[in-house]
Parts: C-alpha cells; sequence; structure tokens
C-alpha cells in the first residue's frame, strides 16, 4: 500500500510574475520573472537545481513543444527538464512532477515552473484551437464559457433552483473574488465590483455573463522543491510541505454513460477524496484554511463548494450567498482573487495558487493576510463539465 | 403494376418576408415591389441540397421499409459537390447499406422528371428506387430569382408492390432551348427574356410532349385532375392548361407566395402535394420543363388515401417559421462578405482518411450496443463504457438518428464563433440510452432547457471555404417549438 506524498517534500522557494495583459513580456521574460523570485527565496544557486518540469498548455500560441523553452529561457545548466501538459492542470502536473522526483530521492532540489502567454492571440477570451483530427468532426465547437455554463442548467435542473437565484449566487462569488483581487498587487483584475454589475453584465453563454468570467492574461509561477532534510541542512525552519497530490481524468462516463446529471464534477469528487485520504483529513470543513479553486467561471467555483465537501448537496447557493467562503467567512475560497482577477495563463494557474498558500503560510500576503491558516486545498480542472482533467494539490505547514 | 409506392417532402423551416427583400432593393428595382407578395422557404446556414434531400428521404422512410430500396437517385442543379457522389452521402445517412444503385442526375430544371421517367422505363427491380430532389439555387441580391424561388425536397419511390399512383406512360421532347444557364465556372444563373420564355418556351415544348403522350395514352386532356407546370411564371401553367385542353381546376398552384419555386425539386415537391389529396383513379399529368420537356401521366390508386407520410407537403409547409432579416439571408448564402471574427479564421482542414474511418458515426449516426450488458453508446469505442462491463470489442452497430432524445445540459454561447449565434449546444440522452454532447440547431430562444424533446437532423457542421468542402454531421432540434 503507497504510503502517499505527505509531508515527504517541502517547498524551498516560490516566484511569481505579474499576472496581466502584458503586452511588454515575453514567455521568457514572464518565465524569468517568476524565476528569479522563486530562487532568491529559495537561497539557492541555479546550479544546484538537479531537474525540471516545464507547465505550458496551448503550444501553438505559446512557447512551442518541449522542455528547450524552459531550458533555453533560464539557461540551465543541461539538466534533465520535462514538459508536461494536461489542461487546466497543467500548473499543478509540473509541480506533481518535481515533488515526486524528489520524493522517489532521483533528486534533492527540483524546480516547476509554469508559463502560459495567452494574450499574443488578438482577441478575448481563451484561443479557438484544435482538439484533434477526429474530435473536430462531431464535437460541438464550444467555447469554455459555452461548456462550463451547461453545469448551470444540470445543477438547476437537479436542486430545482430558479435561474435567478443561482444567478444571485454566481454574482456573489464574483464579487467576493474582486473584492479579494482588488488586494493583491500581482493580480491582472484590481477592481471591486458590486453585484448589480454582475447582474447586468452581457451575456457570454447563457447564464454566463461577462463577470462570470475569469480573466484571460499572461502569467508565470514557479516552485523550487526538496526534501525536509535538504531544507532543514539550508537553514530553513517553519517549513511547508506538501500533503497531498491528487489526479482524476475522465474516463468517458460521464459523456457516454446515462449516470452523470451534469450537475457536478466526478473528477473532483474523486480526486478531492482521494487527497483527503493522502492528507489525512478527516473533515475538510473543520481543518482546511483557505481553498484556491478552479473559478474559470462562477458557476464552476460554486458547484466545486458541494464538489469538495465544504457545501452540503444542494446548500451551495445558500451558503455562498451566506458569505462562508468571503474572505471573512468559515473557509475563504480564492483569498489572492483566483482566477477571477488573476486570469488563466494555463500552465502557470497550478502553481500560482499554490504560491498564495505560500505567502499565507508565512504571513506575507499583505492586506489579504488570513489569522493563522494551517492547511490550504488548490483545486484545477481542464477541459468541460463532461470531460475533463482535475488536478488537486493540498499544501500545509510540516509540523 | 408499376407506379409510385411512396413519397416525403421537406421544405426548410424559415420563411423570409418577400416585403424584406422588396425593402432592401426597390431603391434600385422598383418593380420587386410587385413581387413582394408572401414569403419564400430559405435554408438555414447549415441546410444545403444533400441535407434537405435526407429529410425528404426520411419522410418518405415514414410509409416505406428502407430494406426495399435498391436504387437511390438524387436530382438537383446545385450539388454540392460536383466530384464526390452527392446521392452516395445521402444514402449513407439515411442508411441504406452499401448494395445499391445511386446516381446524381443534374443540369437541368428537367433533371428530376427525366429521372422518373428513367426508374419507371428501367423497371426491373424488384425492390423499390427512391427519386430524391432537393434545390437550393443562389441568385443573386435583388434579382427576380430571390424574389420568386425557395428552396426544398422531396422524394418518390418507384416500385410494383402497394402502388398509390400507377404509372401509364412517358414522352419527352427534346430541344436545345436556352431560357437560363449556369457555366461551370458560376454559381448563379443568367436568364433570359420571360415573355420570350413563356411564349418560345413554355408554350410550345410543353404542349408537344404532352400532346404526344396524351394521344399514346388514349387519354383526352379533360380527363386530367391535376397538371403540374412547375414555374416561377404564375400565369403560364393555366395558359398552357388552356392550349393542351386541361381544365383550369386541374391546373396545380405553385406556391409562389408561401414558398417560392424550388428548380429541380419543384416538380416532384407539387407532387408530392398531388399525392396527399389525390382521390382513388384521378389522372394525374406531371411536366417538367427544360431543354424540351418531360411529361409523365399517373392514375391514383385506392392507396392513395391510406398511404401518407408523416410529413409530407402540407405538413412541411405548414411548419413555419417567419424572418424579416434580409440581411441574414444574404450571410447564409455568401452574398456578402461578412467579418466573422478571428475565432470564425480557425482552420477547418477535413482529414478525409480519419472521416472515412469514421463515416459511419458522421453520416449514419451509428452509434454501439454491448452485445454483452445491452449498453448504448455513441460514439461506438473499443471498451464498453459502463464501468459494470467494459467489455473490449463488444459493441454492435446501433443506428440513432431515428431516436428521439431529451436535453440534459444546453447553453446558448455567444462567444464561440457560429454562422447564427448564439452557437446552442449540449448534451442529449437518447430515449433507450447513449448520449452525446452535440450542436443544436434552428433553436428558437426559449425553447431549449433540460428535459426538452429533441429530433436529429443531418446538417452541415463546417465550410471549409479554403479548400471548397463542407463537413457534415447530426444536430438537435427541439421537437415541438
Amino acid at each position: 500500500m503507497a504510503s502517499g506524498i505527505k509531508d515527504k517534500v517541502v517547498i524551498l522557494g516560490m516566484g511569481c510574475s505579474k499576472f496581466g495583459e502584458r503586452w511588454d513580456a515575453s514567455p521568457s521574460d514572464l518565465m524569468s520573472e517568476a524565476f528569479e523570485e522563486c530562487l532568491a527565496d529559495a537561497g539557492i544557486d541555479k546550479n544546484q537545481i538537479q531537474m525540471g518540469w516545464f507547465g505550458a498548455g496551448i503550444d501553438a500560441y505559446n512557447v512551442g513543444s518541449s522542455a528547450m523553452p524552459l531550458s533555453v529561457a533560464l539557461r540551465l545548466p543541461n539538466i534533465p527538464v520535462t514538459k508536461v501538459e494536461n489542461m487546466c492542470a497543467t500548473g499543478t502536473e509540473a509541480f506533481r512532477g518535481a515533488v515526486y522526483a524528489v520524493a522517489s530521492g532521483a533528486c534533492d532540489i527540483a524546480l516547476a515552473l509554469g508559463v502560459e502567454k495567452l494574450k499574443d492571440v488578438g482577441y478575448g477570451g481563451l484561443p479557438q484551437r484544435t482538439r484533434g483530427v477526429e474530435n473536430d468532426m462531431f464535437w460541438p465547437n464550444l467555447s469554455a464559457p459555452g461548456a462550463f455554463a451547461q453545469l448551470a442548467s444540470g445543477y438547476r435542473a437537479k436542486h430545482g433552483i430558479s435561474k435567478e437565484d443561482l444567478k444571485r449566487a454566481m454574482a456573489h462569488v464574483s464579487v467576493k473574488s474582486h473584492a479579494n483581487g482588488a488586494k493583491n498587487p500581482k493580480a491582472h483584475l484590481q477592481r471591486e465590483i458590486t453585484e448589480e454589475q454582475a447582474l447586468k453584465a452581457p451575456y457570454i453563454a447563457e447564464p454566463i455573463g461577462l463577470f462570470d468570467c475569469c480573466g484571460v492574461s499572461d502569467g508565470a509561477a514557479c516552485a523550487i522543491v526538496c526534501t525536509p532534510e535538504i531544507a532543514r541542512a539550508l537553514g530553513r525552519d517553519d517549513m511547508i510541505s506538501v500533503k497531498a497530490l491528487q489526479l482524476a481524468a475522465s474516463n468517458g462516463e460521464e459523456a457516454s454513460y446515462s449516470e452523470w446529471d451534469g450537475s457536478y464534477l466526478k473528477t473532483t469528487r474523486v480526486a478531492a477524496q482521494r487527497a483527503y485520504d493522502e492528507a489525512g483529513i478527516k473533515n475538510p470543513r473543520e481543518e482546511l484554511s483557505m481553498t484556491e479553486v478552479h473559478d474559470c467561471f462562477s458557476i464552476t467555483e460554486l458547484v466545486t463548494m458541494e464538489d469538495l465537501q465544504l457545501s452540503d448537496e444542494g446548500q451551495a447557493v445558500r451558503d455562498i450567498l451566506n458569505g462562508d467562503f468571503d474572505a471573512d467567512g468559515r473557509i475563504p475560497c480564492q483569498i489572492d482573487g483566483g482566477l477571477k482577477c488573476f486570469g488563466h495563463p494555463i500552465g502557470a494557474s497550478g502553481l500560482r495558487m499554490i504560491y498564495e498558500n505560500y505567502l499565507q503560510f508565512q504571513g506575507r500576503a499583505g492586506a489579504r493576510q488570513l489569522k493563522d491558516p494551517r492547511l490550504a486545498l488548490n483545486h484545477n480542472l481542464g477541459g468541460f463539465p463532461h470531460q475533463n482533467i482535475c488536478s488537486i494539490s493540498i499544501i500545509g505547514r510540516y509540523e | 403494376m408499376s407506379g409510385i409506392t411512396a413519397y416525403g417532402a421537406y421544405i426548410p423551416r424559415t420563411r423570409l418576408l418577400k416585403s424584406a427583400i422588396a425593402d432592401a432593393n426597390d431603391w434600385f428595382d422598383a418593380g420587386l415591389r410587385g413581387l413582394a407578395k408572401g414569403e419564400r422557404s430559405v435554408c438555414n446556414w447549415d441546410e444545403d441540397t444533400i441535407t434537405m434531400a435526407v429529410e425528404a428521404g426520411q419522410d418518405c422512410f415514414s410509409v416505406l421499409d428502407r430494406d426495399s430500396v435498391d436504387a437511390l437517385y438524387l436530382a438537383s442543379t446545385t450539388m454540392p459537390f460536383l466530384d464526390r457522389q452527392n446521392s452516395v452521402v445521402v444514402s449513407q445517412a439515411l442508411n441504406l447499406g452499401d448494395k445499391l444503385r445511386t446516381m446524381d442526375v443534374t443540369a437541368s430544371q428537367r433533371a428530376a422528371t427525366s429521372a422518373l421517367i428513367s426508374l419507371f422505363e428501367s423497371g426491373s427491380g424488384k425492390g423499390n428506387s427512391v427519386l430524391v430532389a432537393s434545390e437550393h439555387r443562389r441568385s443573386k441580391c435583388g434579382s427576380r430569382g430571390e424574389m420568386l424561388w425557395g428552396d426544398g425536397a422531396a422524394a418518390v419511390a418507384v416500385g410494383a408492390d402497394d402502388v398509390i399512383a400507377e404509372y401509364l406512360g412517358s414522352e419527352t421532347y427534346v430541344t436545345d432551348f436556352v431560357d437560363h444557364y449556369r457555366g461551370e465556372d458560376s454559381t448563379i444563373d443568367y436568364e433570359w427574356e420571360e415573355r420570350w420564355i413563356r411564349d418560345e418556351g413554355f408554350m410550345k415544348s410543353v404542349p408537344t410532349a404532352v400532346s404526344r403522350l396524351l394521344e399514346k395514352a388514349g387519354v383526352p386532356a379533360s380527363e386530367v385532375a391535376h397538371f403540374i407546370l412547375a414555374t416561377d411564371q404564375a400565369r403560364t401553367p393555366a395558359a398552357v392548361a388552356k392550349k393542351i385542353g386541361v381544365s383550369a381546376e386541374a391546373v396545380v398552384d405553385n406556391h409562389i407566395t408561401d414558398m417560392g419555386v424550388a428548380g429541380a425539386a419543384h416538380p416532384v415537391l407539387l407532387l408530392a402535394k398531388v399525392l396527399e389529396n389525390a382521390a382513388p383513379g384521378d389522372l394525374i399529368l406531371l411536366t417538367g420543363f427544360g431543354q424540351g420537356a418531360d411529361a409523365i401521366l399517373l392514375r391514383a390508386t385506392e392507396l392513395v388515401t391510406s398511404k401518407r407520410p408523416a410529413t409530407g407537403f402540407s405538413g412541411a409547409l405548414a411548419r413555419r417559421r417567419e424572418d424579416s432579416n434580409y440581411n441574414k439571408f444574404l450571410s447564409f448564402n455568401n452574398l456578402v462578405d461578412r467579418d466573422v471574427g478571428k475565432r470564425g479564421e480557425l482552420d477547418k482542414q477535413s482529414y478525409l482518411a480519419a472521416m472515412y474511418r469514421q463515416k459511419d458515426l458522421l453520416t449514419g449516426f451509428v452509434g454501439g450496443k454491448c452485445r454483452d450488458c445491452g449498453t448504448i453508446q455513441i460514439p461506438k469505442d473499443n471498451y464498453c463504457v459502463n464501468p459494470e462491463c467494459n467489455a473490449l470489442n463488444s459493441q454492435e452497430d446501433y443506428p440513432m438518428a431515428a431516436l428521439k432524445g431529451h436535453v440534459k445540459t444546453w447553453t446558448a454561447d455567444r462567444l464561440t464563433f457560429d454562422w447564427n449565434p448564439p452557437a446552442y449546444f449540449g448534451l442529449v440522452e437518447f430515449e433507450g440510452g447513449g448520449r452525446l454532447m452535440m450542436d443544436f440547431t434552428e433553436v428558437q430562444p426559449g425553447a431549449i432547457e433540460t428535459g426538452v424533446e429533441v429530433s436529429l437532423h443531418f446538417r452541415i457542421r463546417q465550410f471549409d471555404h479554403q479548400r471548397g468542402f463542407r463537413k457534415y454531421f447530426w444536430k438537435a432540434t427541439p421537437a415541438h417549438q
């Protein structure tokens, strides 16, 4: 029986670029911006990094394929670097690779870096791209909001919730994240919005309006990880360790088998339970201090609260409107502003979430600092509700 | 006895108000206002001659066993492909198997009547031969054709058993009369003067063919109960009828003001209309005009009143949605250079080898049914999707195009590219099992909600204008909107 990843690997350093419409910055610029912060934070020399994992999502509009863009951008000393891509879970996948390498003993110190340059494409939203030769022949030409908007129809039908009530809870999700993002100098969108603004915004994909969508931005984030022993030898105390890393991939059941009702994410439920087991979490509502979830759209965050067992089934609307996940609620969600305010440079997002955990645990989160956080959960979702990849990382104080 | 054994019809749901055409164009040609009565049928952006033919074929098969079909002919002057047999696409979308004769008949307004004569005269097969006539003509902005034409399709089956209209004979008069033409480099007709076409064309060619036929059949013209002459010249059929001695009551209306004339498909559409209303024993005189004329004589049998298709001409005509958006009509027919946005620029290359591999899914909407556990899935795959089964290579072909479905999840997407935004799509659950995330088409606002019943329709999925190709697939439409 595998013992899991809990407390086998700690974070030695982290860095995150400013996210936004970085017209001035190339992917290399974004990578070095995040990396220099990370390296200084880790307090090591570049040559001490022994392996690298590189996350980048959309090759065609980003850096191209393979690990070379990372190795070249940072002039890494010919160490093994692996490129990973797993849709929106890509950043977490880069982290997972580096963490597993350290945990296995294959190396002492490893780098995970994710980057995405989305704003070179010339239009708003995620780039239109092929889904593969065969899928392109019959899949609907669905955009990301078009895919996730369908959660709303499934959720309404299952729980008998009116369009208006659901839309109001969705608006609250975005209002809350904008309030948090306004306190984060690295966020793309640093402006508060009102519920009225969210409700009145034009539809992108029914019932998702403009303010139900996360931003689209450029950015990079990275982590340097090692074993607790090495961190200690490097003079670290108050360490931050990995408690769980889980991934669940759809196998076609939601899309093709007549069981799933379209109101939730099956993979999130599977990955969450595995992650709680791996981290030894019995009661996530009591034990988690904060969550960073994949709020690509407000409806995704709403159903994710149930999928992570933080709300009872059918009660997310009530809990959200009750402020349970606001900055001063029982489990703050997207305290850094989330995808909503950071945008979603695909390769970077998972690492950007962990970066916020890291700052919060170290008391470095400035105006948005939470009181004594112990355990954080991060969640990414790539693909569509009916067919997707879900990654979950749980990070906490090494105790 | 050989004759017609079944028929079906399809008219696109959208009806463009002719006043909208006049409103946009009478600044240039004031004469258009006089033609602006009623409405015309127009294809949705994802409809063409092939998709309409499939719809008409489906209607025909509501009263005809598909297994009895041994030939499928497609007649049209607006075939989507000049070299790729269009009738094969239609036959595979109709799931007629791989053992039948197929043929495209084209290049004249009498393509369909000539094909029909050929089927009657060959009449050797034991089964039924199906002729589908379908037409989607392009016309210039503000032209007479734009005002008077419509889009539509009809199907008739020819066979020897359970005949509803007996074939009594036919004649063809051939002459190279060029009332209009469309050369190989053009997609739009060039026409000559209407009055000349009437006097030297209709009034001479049709009587010549008809008189030869009636004389041969020994039938006096006065006994003809239904006289079909498809034309966009409103008064010409009555004038021709008078000349040949057919009664004014027998002249079949061309539906110029509530549908428009559907080119080579129109004679068959009007035949479908007549068969719906004919009494046993009625004589039907069907003509086709173009480089001469075809004339076909039929007599309705006792079965004509009982063997009616699910929709038929009257059902198709009644199923309508009024539209006054002339600009949209221009866009759908590529008559304006619309800015489709950068999302519309994505390369639409079709990978023909992969397409051929998936042709049963793409054209026939064939899924799989697990012989071990009975689970239905689409697309068919190597492993059964039932988690309790997961059997390997257990899926047997399971045609699903005729199944009802219900919407599980849906949205109306305004971000993605679509020729008619918003793009509606969602997860459809089929009766009996199986589900697919698929496009919806022709959705009226408010008509889609979780649980709504949908029917399936063969439609254009994508145009590759760069390479002159178009891809087809099935889409769902709310069944009761």
